[in-house]
C-alpha cells in the first residue's frame, strides 16, 4: 500500500480552546483594572506595565533559548504573568526593581521549576513577595502624584474611617490593579462568562473571608468595615486572579473549596493579628505550598462508588 | 455558562409497588412516576458535546447493499474466547449457515452471510490493527440461504428456548463492544431485574445507523424489547432516546403508549449519553462502578441493533448476518446509511457510498470519540462495526501538544468524575499505586477528557495504557 491514512488513539477529534486562548481571554480581563490603573495613577503605571510585560516575555525567551527549550512564549502565560505582577505594584516603584521582580518570577519561580504548569507558586505573586521582602520601603510608599498617604486598609488599622464608594470606584492609594473593586469584577464576570474560572475558589474566600473577620476583626457586623475589607487589600484581585491561577490551585473538586477557606482564614489571620494591614499574598503563596497536601486529602470518589445501589423490597 | 438548568432524579422512593422518582433543576423539585418523564430531559454529571456532525447522513435511507468478491470473516468478533471454524477450504456455504461455533459460554458463533466457497482460513488484519484468524469465503453472488424457523408465537417458546435461540445466533453488543448478549441476559438472579434499557442514545457524533433503524424500524425494535421483558418478569423497558432525534422518540412514544411495560426516555444530547454506566444513572438513577455488572443494579443494557437482531434471532430463527453501516464525513462522496453483509471490506463498502469527494487525512472505524483509525480500507467489517468515518482533517495531527496547566476542564468533562491529568501524569511515571488509588481503573475510555484538554495532551490515551498494564499485571499475579 502505497499511502497509509493517519492513525491514533481515540478520541479523534479535539475541542477548539488552547492554552494561548485562555491566557488572551485572562489578559483581556484585566484589561480594566490595567486601564483604570493608568488613568488612577498616570504615565508612571503603564510604563511600570510595559516594562513588567517585556521583561518577563523576554526572560523567559532568553532563558529557553540558552537551555535549548523550545520557545514558548506563544502560550501568553509569561504576559499573563508580568502583568498581574505589575498590577501588583506601585505606581512609584523604581524601574530596575520591577525588572528584578519580573526576572525572579520568570526565572526563579517559573522556568527552574519546569516551565509552564510545574511552578509550584504563582509566579507574580512570588516575585511580588521577593520584592516586598527585599525593598519594603519602595514598595509600601503609595505616595504618587494622585494620592499621599496611607492605604485605604492602613487607614480603617489606625482606626480612621475610609470613604467605601471611594474603594469600590478605585480612586484611592495602593498598587496599580487593586484599587478599583469595580474594574477588577467587569473583568472576573467576563472570566466566569467564558468558563475561565467558576466561582468556587473565589467564592468560598471571600465568605469564608468575611465571617473570620466578622468574628475576629473586632468590629462584629459593621457593613463599612466589612466592606472597606473586601475592597481593600488586592483581595477582589487576588480572589479572582490569582487565587484562581490553575496550575497553583487544587484541581479536585473539595479541594478547590479547602484551598478557598483556607485562603480567607490566612487573609483574616494576617490582616487581624499580623504585623502589615495587608496579607492577601502571602495567604495565597503560603496556600500554593498546600495544594499537593490538599489534592491528596482530596481525592474525589469516583462515579458509582459513592453509595450503595439502591435495590428496593 | 456551562451549567444550564437540567433534571437530575435525586431519590427513588418506592411505594406500594410503583417507583416514584423526585427530580430536581435548579429551581424545583417535583415527584413523578417512571412513566411520565415529560418535563425535562434526563442526563448525567459530566460530558462534552463535540462537532455533531450527524446532518452527513441522518436523512439517507438504508440502502440494501450487494456484496461481491470475497467476505472476511475473523473469528473473534466478541468479547471472550474466539469462535472455531466448522468449515474447511473448499466447502460450499449457504447464506445462513453456521462457520464457527461458539468456543465457549462466554462466546458466539459466527454466520455467513453469502453463499460461496471457503476459500481459505488465515490470519487478516482487523480494524483494531492486529491480525485476527479469519474465513474467507469466496461469493457466488447468488445468495442462496439455507432455511430458517421462524416461530409464529413467541408466548408458546420458554425462557431457556428464547436464550438459547440469542445464543446459537450469535447475538453480541452491536454497539461496539461485542459482548455476547446471551451472556448478559442470563444474569444469577432474573428476578431482581427492574429495567431493560434499549441504549437508543445514539451519542458519538457523525453516526446515524441506530438513528435510521429507529426511523424506519421502529416496530422491531419494539418487538426486541418485548421478547427480552419475556425474560424477566418484574422488568420495565426503558427507551434512552438523546433528544437531537425528536422524530425517534415522537416514533417510539407512539408505538409504546399503550405498551404498560415500555416508556420513551429523552435524554439531553451529551457524549458519553450512551456509556452503559451514565445511561444507567440518566434514566434509572442507579450508579454502578468498573466493579459490578449492569445486572447488579438491577439493569440491563441492549443497543438499538442488538434488540433487532435479538427479534430476528428469536422471531425470524435468523442468525446475526447483516447490520446497518454508516459511511460518512467530508471527505465521502455520498455520505449513506446501509444495510451491510458482515465480512465485506471497508472499501467495497466505501465504494457503494461513491468513494472519496477529497482526499482524507484520517479513516476511523466507528465514531471520532471511541472508534479505530485505520490505516488502510482492505478491511473486514464485523458485527460491531458500525461506521467508517473519513476526515479531511486530523485534530489531533493539526493540534500541538502543550504543558497540562492544571485547568480542570477534563474533571470537569470526566463522567466518572475522576482526575485525568493526574491520571494521565501518574501514567506516565509509571506509578501504578497511585494510579489505582486515584481511581484510575473507573475510566471508561470515553475520550472526554483528551477532547477538552485545552493543551491537547492525549489524556485518554495514556490512561488507557495504564488500565492495560495493570490489568496485564492483575492477570499475572492470579
Amino acid at each position: 500500500m502505497s499511502d497509509l491514512y493517519n492513525v491514533s488513539s481515540s478520541p479523534h477529534v479535539r475541542a477548539k480552546d488552547t492554552t494561548a486562548r485562555i491566557m488572551l481571554y485572562v489578559i483581556i480581563a484585566l484589561l480594566p483594572a490595567s486601564v483604570f490603573g493608568i488613568w488612577n495613577f498616570g504615565l508612571r503605571a503603564l510604563i511600570l506595565i510595559a516594562v513588567c510585560i517585556a521583561t518577563c516575555v523576554v526572560s523567559e525567551w532568553v532563558f529557553e533559548l540558552l537551555i535549548h527549550k523550545k520557545s514558548t512564549i506563544n502560550d501568553l502565560s509569561a504576559v499573563v504573568t508580568g502583568l498581574l505582577l505589575a498590577l501588583n505594584l506601585p505606581s512609584g516603584l523604581p524601574i530596575w526593581q520591577a525588572v528584578l521582580g519580573s526576572v525572579f518570577a520568570i526565572v526563579i519561580v517559573k522556568m527552574m521549576f519546569g516551565g509552564l504548569g510545574q511552578n509550584f507558586m504563582n509566579p507574580a505573586l512570588g516575585a511580588r513577595c521577593f520584592l516586598l521582602v527585599s525593598f519594603a520601603g519602595t514598595m509600601t510608599n503609595f505616595n504618587c502624584d494622585a494620592y499621599t498617604g496611607a492605604t485605604p486598609l492602613a487607614l480603617i488599622r489606625n482606626g480612621e474611617s475610609v470613604d467605601t464608594m471611594k474603594m469600590l470606584i478605585g480612586t484611592t492609594a495602593g498598587t496599580i490593579g487593586e484599587t478599583s473593586t469595580i474594574a477588577i469584577l467587569v473583568g472576573a464576570i467576563f472570566l466566569i462568562l467564558m468558563g475561565v474560572i467558576d466561582l468556587t475558589i473565589p467564592g468560598t474566600y471571600i465568605v469564608s473571608f468575611v465571617v473570620f473577620i466578622a468574628l475576629f476583626g473586632g468590629h462584629g457586623l459593621d457593613g463599612n468595615y466589612i466592606t472597606a475589607q473586601l475592597c481593600g487589600g488586592g483581595l477582589m484581585l487576588g480572589a479572582f486572579f490569582m487565587a484562581t491561577d490553575y496550575v497553583t490551585s487544587p484541581i479536585t473538586p473539595m479541594g478547590k473549596v479547602v484551598y478557598g477557606i483556607l485562603l480567607g482564614i490566612l487573609t483574616g489571620l494576617f490582616r487581624t493579628f499580623g504585623a502589615n494591614a495587608e496579607g492577601v499574598s502571602f495567604a495565597i503563596i503560603l496556600s500554593n505550598l498546600l495544594v499537593p497536601i490538599i489534592e491528596k486529602l482530596t481525592i474525589p470518589k469516583a462515579f458509582g462508588q459513592k453509595k450503595e445501589v439502591k435495590q428496593h423490597e | 455558562m456551562r451549567k444550564l438548568c437540567y433534571n437530575y432524579i435525586d431519590k427513588v422512593i418506592h411505594k406500594g409497588g410503583k417507583n416514584l422518582y423526585r427530580i430536581t433543576n435548579k429551581k424545583h423539585t417535583f415527584y413523578r412516576e417512571s412513566g411520565a418523564r415529560k418535563m425535562g430531559l434526563m442526563t448525567f454529571k459530566g460530558g462534552v458535546h463535540p462537532h455533531d456532525g450527524k446532518e452527513f447522513s441522518k436523512d439517507k435511507p438504508i440502502r440494501e447493499l450487494l456484496p461481491k468478491g470475497e467476505l472476511v470473516y475473523p473469528i473473534s468478533q466478541h468479547i471472550g474466547a474466539p469462535a472455531s471454524p466448522v468449515v474447511a477450504v473448499g466447502d460450499t456455504v449457504l447464506r445462513g449457515q453456521k462457520i464457527a461455533e461458539a468456543g465457549g459460554f462466554v462466546s458466539s458463533p459466527i454466520y455467513s452471510s453469502v453463499s460461496g466457497t471457503v476459500k481459505a482460513i488465515q490470519p487478516r488484519r482487523g480494524a483494531v490493527g492486529d491480525m485476527v484468524n479469519s474465513i474467507i469465503i469466496e461469493n457466488d453472488g447468488e445468495m442462496k440461504e439455507v432455511e430458517y424457523h421462524p416461530v409464529d408465537d413467541i408466548d408458546s417458546l420458554s425462557k431457556e428456548e428464547i436464550i438459547n435461540k440469542v445464543k446459537e445466533a450469535g447475538v453480541v453488543g452491536m454497539g461496539g463492544a461485542g459482548f455476547p448478549t446471551h451472556v448478559k441476559l442470563s444474569p444469577k438472579e432474573p428476578e431482581k431485574i427492574d429495567y431493560i434499557i434499549a441504549n437508543c442514545a445514539e451519542c458519538e457524533p457523525y453516526l446515524t445507523a441506530d438513528y435510521r433503524r429507529m426511523i424506519e424500524n421502529p416496530e422491531l425494535l419494539v418487538e426486541g424489547m418485548r421478547i427480552v421483558l419475556k425474560l424477566f418478569d418484574h422488568a420495565k423497558g426503558i427507551f434512552g432516546v438523546e433528544n437531537n432525534k425528536p422524530d425517534a422518540i415522537a416514533k417510539l412514544q407512539e408505538l409504546v403508549k399503550d405498551e404498560p411495560r415500555m416508556e420513551v426516555c429523552p435524554l439531553q444530547t451529551k457524549y458519553p449519553q450512551g456509556g452503559e454506566r451514565q445511561l444507567i444513572y440518566a434514566t434509572t438513577h442507579r450508579e454502578i462502578n468498573s466493579t459490578m455488572l449492569p445486572a447488579d443494579a438491577g439493569c440491563i443494557v441492549d443497543n438499538v441493533e442488538t434488540l433487532i437482531s435479538i427479534y430476528n434471532a428469536v422471531k425470524l430463527g435468523k442468525p446475526v448476518m447483516n447490520r446497518i453501516f454508516t459511511v460518512t464525513g467530508d471527505a465521502v462522496k455520498e455520505p449513506g446509511n446501509f444495510n451491510i453483509c458482515i465480512g465485506m471490506s471497508y472499501a467495497e463498502i466505501l465504494e457503494a457510498a461513491g468513494g472519496f469527494k477529497t482526499q482524507p487525512e484520517k479513516i476511523i472505524s466507528g465514531g471520532p470519540m471511541m472508534g479505530f483509525a485505520m490505516f488502510g480500507l482492505d478491511i473486514p467489517t464485523t458485527k460491531t462495526s458500525s461506521s467508517l468515518l473519513c476526515l479531511t482533517k486530523d485534530d489531533v495531527a493539526a493540534s500541538e501538544t502543550t504543558a497540562c496547566i492544571n485547568c480542570g476542564r477534563c474533571v470537569e468533562a470526566c463522567p466518572e468524575r475522576i482526575v485525568p491529568s493526574k491520571l494521565a501524569k501518574m501514567s506516565e511515571h509509571g506509578d501504578m499505586a497511585s494510579f489505582e488509588k486515584w481511581n484510575g481503573m473507573e475510566c471508561i475510555e470515553c475520550g472526554s477528557c483528551s477532547f477538552i484538554c485545552p493543551a491537547k495532551r492525549p489524556l485518554a490515551q495514556s490512561i488507557k495504557t495504564m488500565k492495560k498494564q495493570i490489568l496485564a499485571e492483575r492477570r499475572n499475579k492470579k
